[in-house]
């Protein structure tokens, strides 16, 4: 299995450099390769044959043929058209009139109830008062889940214990949220398969009762080929308004987003990317894009560093930067700040071609260690390192848990930073701005 | 017991139709098997979640069988290829030497571990085994509620903590209880976790760790819990898992639906993991110990 689309196509098509000219039978053997990652993407494979069917269309243009880096123009052309085909633009929630209903439906164990407390939570940061009502009614303590959630959140639950009636507890939701004020209310409904006519029919009778403004289907970022079978049954019984992608932080490429996208033609608002309540996001159709094609998400990690890193902070490491002023206390500055971004693997994981990477405790393990050498020196040490002599490495390897060899290959390391800062203002500049890269042209 | 086979034949049946009215449908349409009929082969297996690398072997098989002889059996192929796949270790349910047997179950969020914690506990108890249950999912929001509830129903019981506590401290516990209790079987429930999660496979590895402490050759089966509409993700989940911890079979689980759980054939082609049991409802005698030979022939019977 390969995980970069985009480095095999360029092989593929490097191949033919001396032959001039792109003919038809290359694009047809290269779009054979984008098939077989869709397929690996679980991308349904009907929905992968029209879209193959429709790059190749555009990939025979002149423009392709004649153009110096066809591998390119061809990965931009399926880049673009997955990206149109995912809904091009993010959509938003539509909550319309007050009091608003949403209605959360979806396959046995997509994430609905953790949706529910999610959504809840977004919709109040936003500034909107939001009632859970808990209608799950087969699955047990799932009432006391959507509750406990409720409490977590300081947002109010609407339940019944005991009670198995749906519709009896819907009723009851809306008149709270009445009484109470509350401006958008939130139904979650228990797992049910597509094909299980009876509980689909339950959900069609909520819906004639609560009157949704925007029905989404959960649904799981790993599911397979089936995805497309889930979302069309579940968009004719109901009429979808959208749909929300689950457990997006594991490694699935998330192809079950584009089938369901391209069959019910209803968009994706947005996806679950952790397990905290705030791990809810809005949908971005060009990351997704990148990430069924296996080309990393350059832009997420660029976002996540100017999240993690402190603006203020990074002007003056800058500036420490281009003097060439910094010592070992920045350094573990600039360690610390990076760790914040998360595990190694996931940071890395973002890079295009590196979706792959996977054990990375080796180095983790360094940057650990690292870590406790510079915390084992004093803040003299610290700050002035040239003080540092042969006492004083062997106290700070004995206070880290480390060998004078480790001290010392650190602190060699650290000077030649120094000096290649000193000879190279412009590089330390753009090094701390971090945040600041561009993209790659695409 | 008459109304659990129909719901199995049921469930396969619709893979089954879909699959094999299928490859007869494009075999009747060109039975000299041309590239676009091959491509249709190509796209009804991979339909089916089996993944490409075993839909690839059957295609490519198919062709060089069609360019020997014109009449090529294209099921019998399949079949055969799958079954190979397929036919790898006894399934049945590794049992400790002195009681009591310990089961661990886990997986990724929402695959359906507690359910099948409680239908795993109504089946043993069934054969007239005492089980005692452990909930060691302290993350989710009424994890433990759902299990001591699955407890009362199948008369178990269940060995608690506090929530965010440290699960591998609830496991010693359980196992300690199971111990004096002279139980015979311990059920592990444990909380869902991305396979990505470095940090959350970590602890499962405590978890077993901690076990051994008490019970040197615990866990005797580590059971890994996978849903049935899982496409090629599923492979990275078994790998992952098995590579952390190390897997010992799965449960396949909701494939009472339409989804054919294909992947089981991408996981056992790989990582030889055996299927142990699987899913066919909401039941709590939905589960059902898997036979191989019956999977494969449902598929192309």
């Amino acid at each position: 299995m390969f995980q970069n689309l985009s480095d095999k196509l360029q092989s593929v098509f490097k191949n033919l450099r001396g032959f001039g000219k792109l003919t038809e039978k290359n694009i047809a053997d290269a779009l054979r390769e984008v098939r077989m990652a869709l397929l690996e993407a679980d991308v349904n494979y009907k929905v992968a044959k029209d879209f193959i069917e429709s790059v190749k269309a555009k990939a025979l243009g002149q423009t392709v043929l004649d153009s110096v880096t066809p591998g390119q123009q061809v990965v931009k052309i399926i880049f673009d058209e997955l990206v149109t085909l995912m809904g091009a633009q993010q959509a938003a929630l539509d909550l319309g009139r007050s009091p608003s209903v949403i209605l959360l439906c979806g396959l046995h164990g997509c994430g609905k109830t953790t949706t529910a407390g999610k959504l809840a939570r977004l919709l109040t940061k936003q500034g909107h008062h939001p009632l859970l009502a808990a209608c799950d009614v087969y699955r047990p303590a799932a009432v006391t889940q959507l509750q406990t959630l409720g409490k977590q959140l300081g947002i109010p639950v609407h339940a019944v214990p005991g009670e198995t009636d749906v519709l009896k507890i819907a009723r009851g939701a809306m008149e709270v949220a009445a009484a109470q004020g509350r401006n958008v209310i939130i139904f979650d409904t228990a797992g049910r398969l597509q094909i299980d006519e009876p509980l689909v029919q339950e959900l069609v009778r909520l819906k004639e009762v609560v009157e949704p403004r925007e029905i989404l289907l959960v649904a799981d970022a790993a599911t397979g080929q089936q995805a497309v079978d889930i979302a069309a049954r579940f968009n004719a019984a109901l009429g979808l308004t959208g749909i929300i992608l689950t457990k997006l932080d594991g490694d699935t490429r998330g192809g079950a987003a584009l089938s369901m996208r391209a069959v019910s033609g209803k968009p994706i608002k947005l996806v679950g990317v952790g397990e905290k309540l705030e791990d809810l996001e809005p949908f971005h159709p060009d990351r997704m894009a990148s990430r069924i094609l296996g080309m990393g998400d350059v832009v997420s990690l660029v976002e996540k560093a100017q999240e993690t890193f402190d603006g203020a902070q990074a002007e003056k490491m800058q500036e420490k930067l281009r003097k060439a002023d910094i010592n070992l206390e920045d350094f573990l500055n600039q360690m610390q700040q990076f760790k914040k971004m998360g595990p190694l693997e996931n940071v890395l994981g973002m890079l295009p071609g590196m979706s792959n990477i996977r054990d990375l405790s080796v180095e983790q393990k360094q940057l650990k260690r690292m870590e406790a050498i510079i915390q084992s020196m004093t803040p003299a040490e610290r700050r002035r390192p040239e003080v540092i002599d042969g006492h004083r490495r062997q106290r700070i390897a004995r206070g880290s848990g480390t060998t004078v060899a480790d001290v010392n290959q650190l602190l060699k390391q650290f000077w030649a930073m120094k000096n290649l800062m000193k000879q190279m203002p412009r590089l330390g500049r753009k090094m701390a701005k971090m945040g600041g890269f561009k993209l790659p042209a695409r | 017991m008459l109304g659990l086979f129909q719901k199995v034949r049921d469930g396969l049946a619709k893979t089954h139709d879909k699959l094999i009215s299928e490859i007869k449908r494009i075999v009747t349409r060109a039975p000299r098997l041309d590239a676009e009929s091959l491509d249709d082969l190509e796209a009804a297996l991979i339909g089916s979640d089996i993944g490409v690398e075993t839909t690839m072997r059957i295609v490519e098989e198919v062709r060089r069988a069609s360019a020997e002889t014109r009449e090529v059996d294209v099921v019998s192929i399949a079949r055969r290829i799958i079954s190979e796949a397929l036919a790898s270790q006894p399934a049945a349910l590794r049992t400790a030497q002195q009681a009591p047997t310990v089961i661990v179950l886990l997986g990724v969020n929402g695959t359906g571990k507690t359910t099948s914690t409680a239908k795993l506990a109504h089946l043993l108890k069934q054969d007239g085994r005492s089980v005692l249950l452990a909930a060691c999912d302290t993350f989710r929001a009424a994890a433990i509620e759902q299990l001591k509830i699955w407890g009362e129903r199948t008369g178990c019981d269940v060995i608690t903590g506090q929530y965010n506590s440290d699960s591998a401290a609830i496991a010693f516990d359980a196992l300690d209880a199971a111990i004096s209790r002279k139980c015979d079987y311990l059920l592990i429930d444990t909380a869902g976790r991305l396979h990505t999660k470095k940090n959350l496979m970590d602890e499962m590895a405590k978890l077993q760790r901690v076990l051994r402490k008490r019970l040197p050759d615990a866990p005797h089966e580590t059971l890994l819990v996978l849903d049935a509409s899982t496409g090629m993700n599923g492979l990275n989940q078994a790998r992952e898992f098995h590579q952390a911890i190390g897997v010992s079979g799965l449960i396949v689980t909701k494939l009472d639906g339409t989804a054919k759980g294909g992947i089981v054939v991408a996981i056992n082609r790989e990582l030889k993991i055996p299927v142990k049991f699987i899913g066919v409802g909401e039941q709590m005698d939905d589960l059902q110990p898997f036979d191989a030979k019956a999977f494969a022939d449902a598929l192309f019977s």
